[in-house]
């Protein structure tokens, strides 16, 4: 959907939820039912409180970007790929995650942007988590 | 236990060369290792432990104490990237301190320019649990200092302008650096027209890519007095590790807010105190941050420190990197950790170039980042005196 490379993510036993619901087109990420906090990235414990009682839950999606970079050419598959964005995405449960800005004129990007889950899969079941501005989605 | 004064550099060494295509990446830790002993005036039979880090080949220092003949009593393969050579130090002096060694033998060295491996880390993050979750966006080296760079920008003000300063005052240096990879001046126009790489660093933002390495000797108290070269004694030293935080990572800050005051409370100094410093410049940003988490500034204040030729030698108000630092000199296997030390220790015996050296150089500090501004890395910072 956006043109930019998929890759062959290593899925495991702590993370394969996650990848699943990318699939179905969610966002699931483990919550401690001890402390609360929403854990980035997936793992089988909480790495606040230290316990391992988590709960996949599915998250909004929405969130608003916290840094980018315009990447003027990129490295190995990426080398034809640019201009593209590189950001943070600061989610509305709170983590900050590393992901692309796709949708979206480079001018146009900002700091404080809000945006919106975009799941960017091929044919092959391959799926990132990627995001584009609300107003382009 | 305190390790200030109980260990000493008593050698430094930094390869000559910055292109070295015809030999492996053990041969020129050999080289930069008898180039360190012989600054000592000693030699590999007196080393009783070895410090190497992921630029090593093979089985770290196993591997190298066989291929350089050495007979060990203790070694340590710590690797935090290119702070790595500075906690070396630290470790070095701890050991010495609990009398597990005298002589301990640091080495870096990697031949990232002849072999086309260009900006990056030595790759040992295969199955890295994070992998999934970082490495599939394009996210080079400098797109990660970018959105740190970015990130203090919006919230700071800080402008492009400001980070060339640091490039140009770099560049002031290596103009007097025969061994310099890049001896011309610049200009900040010069920087802001260079190419940009990942908006909002240009091509001048970053360090060099460059072969070649560098060697430190830290020996006891007892091995320093005997030797008739001047040695440093390391005063205090500080170690942290900043990591993503369950996602909750703030870019505008490095480990060096807990680093620096742990080294300066051992040392019994202040940021005041210091004379020269040398901060890890994989890129621009890299300087401006770590300056204003040691203290020599308020935070996002860095922009206004740096100008008007704040860390221009020899009169600036923090000489740095006088050696030209990564950004002109030398960024050995993409880790240019020990040249910090190295520049460091050539302020202290005032024997820097006559145009950068800063006049009575007490004190000087050394810091180091390891890993990546944007995610996880490792701070380290030494500071080091004049013996007495």
């Amino acid at each position: 959907m956006s043109f930019l490379p998929l890759a062959d993510v290593e899925i495991n036993n702590e993370t394969q939820p996650f990848w699943d619901g990318l699939r179905n087109k969610t966002l699931l990420l483990p919550r401690c039912t001890s402390c609360t906090s929403v854990v980035w990235y997936p793992r089988a414990h909480c790495p606040v409180c230290f316990s391992t009682e988590l709960k996949w839950e599915e998250m909004s999606g929405r969130g608003t970007i916290y840094s980018y970079s315009i990447v003027a050419k990129g490295n190995g598959r990426w080398k034809e790929s640019g201009p593209y964005i590189v950001a943070y995405v600061e989610l509305a449960e709170g983590p900050r995650i590393l992901t692309n800005i796709v949708g979206v004129a480079p001018s146009e990007v900002h700091i404080d942007m809000p945006v919106t889950a975009v799941f960017d899969s091929g044919d092959d079941g391959r799926v990132l988590l990627r995001f584009t501005s609300v107003s382009a989605s | 236990m305190s390790i200030r004064g109980r260990a000493f550099i008593a050698g430094a060494y930094e390869h000559p060369l910055r292109t070295i295509p015809n030999k492996t990446a053990q041969q020129v830790h050999g080289e930069v290792a008898a180039g360190a002993l012989a600054d000592a005036g000693l030699s590999f039979s007196d080393v009783d432990a070895y410090f190497c880090a992921g630029d090593a080949p093979g089985f770290g220092a196993l591997s190298m104490a066989e291929y350089l003949g050495l007979q060990l009593t203790h070694i340590d393969n710590t690797e935090t990237g290119g702070s790595s050579y500075l906690l070396h130090v630290q470790h070095a002096a701890e050991a010495i301190a609990a009398g597990h060694c005298h002589v301990a033998l640091i080495t870096l060295a990697g031949l990232p320019r002849s072999s086309g491996a260009g900006i990056g880390g030595a790759g040992r993050f295969g199955s890295a649990p994070e992998i999934s979750f970082e490495n599939f966006f394009g996210l080079s080296i400098v797109a990660g200092y970018a959105m740190a760079a970015r990130r203090h920008m919006y919230e700071f003000g800080t402008t492009s302008a400001q980070l060339a300063e640091i490039k140009v005052a770099a560049a002031s240096h290596a103009q007097h650096n025969p061994n310099a990879f890049l001896q011309n001046v610049v200009t900040v126009e010069e920087v802001l027209q260079s190419k940009m790489v990942a908006d909002p660093l240009h091509m001048l933002d970053c360090c060099v890519v460059t072969d070649g390495g560098g060697a430190l000797v830290v020996v006891s108290p007892e091995v320093a007095h005997k030797l008739s070269r001047q040695s440093v004694p390391v005063l205090g030293t500080g170690f942290a590790v900043k990591h993503v935080n369950n996602g909750r990572i703030d870019l505008t800050h490095t480990g060096a807010v807990v680093s620096g005051p742990r080294a300066f409370a051992e040392a019994g100094l202040t940021p005041s105190d210091i004379r020269y410093a040398s901060i890890y410049d994989s890129f621009t940003i890299t300087v401006l941050t770590t300056l204003e988490d040691l203290g020599f500034c308020e935070k996002g204040k860095g922009g206004e420190f740096v100008s008007n030729g704040g860390l221009q030698a020899p009169f600036g108000k923090l000489p740095f990197n006088t050696d030209g630092g990564g950004l002109c000199n030398n960024h050995p296997s993409n880790r240019g950790g020990i040249t910090k030390v190295i520049e460091a220790v050539r302020q202290l015996r005032n024997e820097a170039h006559p145009a950068v050296q800063v006049p009575n150089c007490q004190f000087a500090l050394a810091h180091g980042t390891g890993g990546n501004l944007a995610t996880r890395m490792g701070s380290a910072t030494l500071i080091l005196g004049q013996e007495v």
